[in-house]
């Protein structure tokens, strides 16, 4: 910044005031940069504590009404979230599985998935149903280029939907790339790393589905050679 | 950050207080003429949506900072009034971030991304420096807003010529941001258009604006060469 110093107060210049020779005093200085961040540090506590439940809430919302979008509402019965379980899995690490159930028949599976994208971690929803489907993917949360990458948002552009209905099954593993890559996936203009952070993301998703499905309770289709 | 900031032009002593707001708009814009905040300027600009989003956005936080740092203005000491400054404006977006988060969450899924930019925005510390340090609540509070609301109109403009280019709509997705009944500002200019991509990278923002800065050049010097001409005064352009 530039080193225009602050004009005193005219009053000032004649006799100056207590708080005047005490604002020259570098234990003050030091002592009012202590209180203001202080200050600061415990209005953000304060504001924390005020919205964390709010948020919370509003985040489960968010993540309700996603789910509805990812699994088809004929397709169970059940509350998925309240009926949330966790796995542990070695690549992806401990997962929470919503479970669709229709009675007691195990109709489909979402589940979070998340890869570094171009400007941090790409959270995704990834719905499969019992036969190892793609139901459909969703992006929960990311931070990459408004305008530019953003077009993995659903609400943004279909090209998210592009995933519905694939599997391993009936899409061989080279194909699980983005086109760049060889792969069958469309790349945005300017914007590849993203797409390839989300193929990385619904791929690993299948292969986690594969690799768990006794303990999910699926029976995923044979995987082509 | 603090050596990304160039000194800014400071407002005019001005007769009333409502000059600070005028002249803010104009002669004195935060990014055609002081050249700060290029970076929030450049980088969201993509749409005249997000343009809008992101210049309201720093309006508010500028007339809230400005007038927290002008109330305290006598007890900051010059020699620590940087860290004071960035403290203060970084609590002030943090908490607005929480905010918008808890109470006001449909904007904020469209806004997200751009508010803990405004940390990092070189006008919101500019005019604390500049203005709020030297300057009453009143007039700090009418300043910031000026900022903003003439920051808003350029990343506006800006956004709105990148998406007409980049994309051939203006406005899209308006109604996220403003509410359904904002629906008709979404238009298709050019229909079937598959756009520039250039205008979406940012090159094509650094462009645009530099379109940007020669207009108003011309348009400064136009008005200045017609009050030379009706009133014969000597006006020198900056």
């Amino acid at each position: 910044m530039n080193d225009t110093r602050l004009t005193p107060p005219p009053a000032a210049e004649a006799q100056p005031s207590l708080l005047e020779r005490w604002r020259a005093r570098v234990e003050y200085q030091g002592l009012s940069l202590a209180a203001v961040c202080a200050l600061v540090a415990s209005f953000l506590l304060l504001g924390d504590r005020l919205t964390h439940a709010q948020i919370a809430a509003r985040q489960q919302e968010d993540r309700l009404a996603v789910l509805r979008q990812v699994l088809p509402a004929e397709l169970y019965d059940n509350n998925p979230l309240r009926d949330a379980y966790r796995v542990e899995d070695r690549e992806l690490g401990e997962v929470e599985v919503y479970p669709a159930r229709q009675g007691d028949l195990l109709t489909a599976v979402a589940f979070q998935v998340s890869n570094i994208g171009y400007g941090g971690p790409i959270v995704h929803l990834v719905a499969l149903d019992a036969r190892g489907r793609v139901l459909g993917v969703r992006v929960l949360a990311h931070k990459e280029t408004p305008g530019l990458a953003d077009k993995i948002e659903a609400a943004r552009s279909d090209w998210i939907k592009g995933f519905d209905g694939l599997s391993l099954a009936n899409t061989p593993l080279e194909k699980w790339k983005v086109k760049k890559d060889g792969g069958q996936f469309d790349q945005f203009a300017g914007a590849t790393i993203t797409p390839r952070a989300v193929v990385k993301s619904v791929l690993q998703a299948l292969q986690f589905q594969v690799r768990q499905a006794e303990r999910l309770g699926m029976q995923p289709e044979e995987v082509q050679p | 950050m603090s050596s990304s900031c160039a000194a800014p032009a400071s407002a005019p002593a001005a007769s009333s207080p409502w000059k600070y707001f005028s002249s803010a708009l104009w002669d004195y814009n935060v990014a055609l003429v002081q050249m700060l905040a290029l970076c929030p300027a450049l980088a969201v600009t993509t749409t005249a949506t997000n343009g809008l989003g992101m210049g309201l956005a720093t309006t508010l936080v500028l007339v809230l900072t400005n007038a927290l740092i002008s109330a305290l203005r006598h007890t900051i000491a010059p020699e620590v009034r940087n860290p004071v400054m960035i403290g203060l404006i970084a609590g002030v977006v943090t908490l607005i971030d929480m905010a918008m988060n808890a109470w006001t969450h449909e904007l904020y899924k469209v806004l997200g991304l751009f508010i803990a930019l405004i940390v990092t925005n070189c006008a919101v510390l500019g005019r604390a420096e500049s203005f709020s340090l030297k300057h009453p609540v009143i007039p700090s509070m009418l300043d910031g807003a000026g900022m903003g609301l003439g920051f808003t109109w350029v990343l506006v403009l800006i956004g709105g010529i990148r998406e007409i280019l980049g994309s051939g709509t203006l406005f899209a997705q308006a109604s996220s941001l403003l509410g359904p009944h904002f629906h008709w500002l979404e238009i298709t200019v050019l229909p079937g258009f598959q756009g520039i991509l250039l205008a979406i990278l940012p090159p094509g923002a650094f462009i645009v604006l530099g379109f940007l800065l020669a207009g108003k050049r011309v348009l400064d010097r136009r008005r200045a060469e017609r009050r030379v001409h009706t009133h014969g005064e000597l006006i020198v352009l900056q």
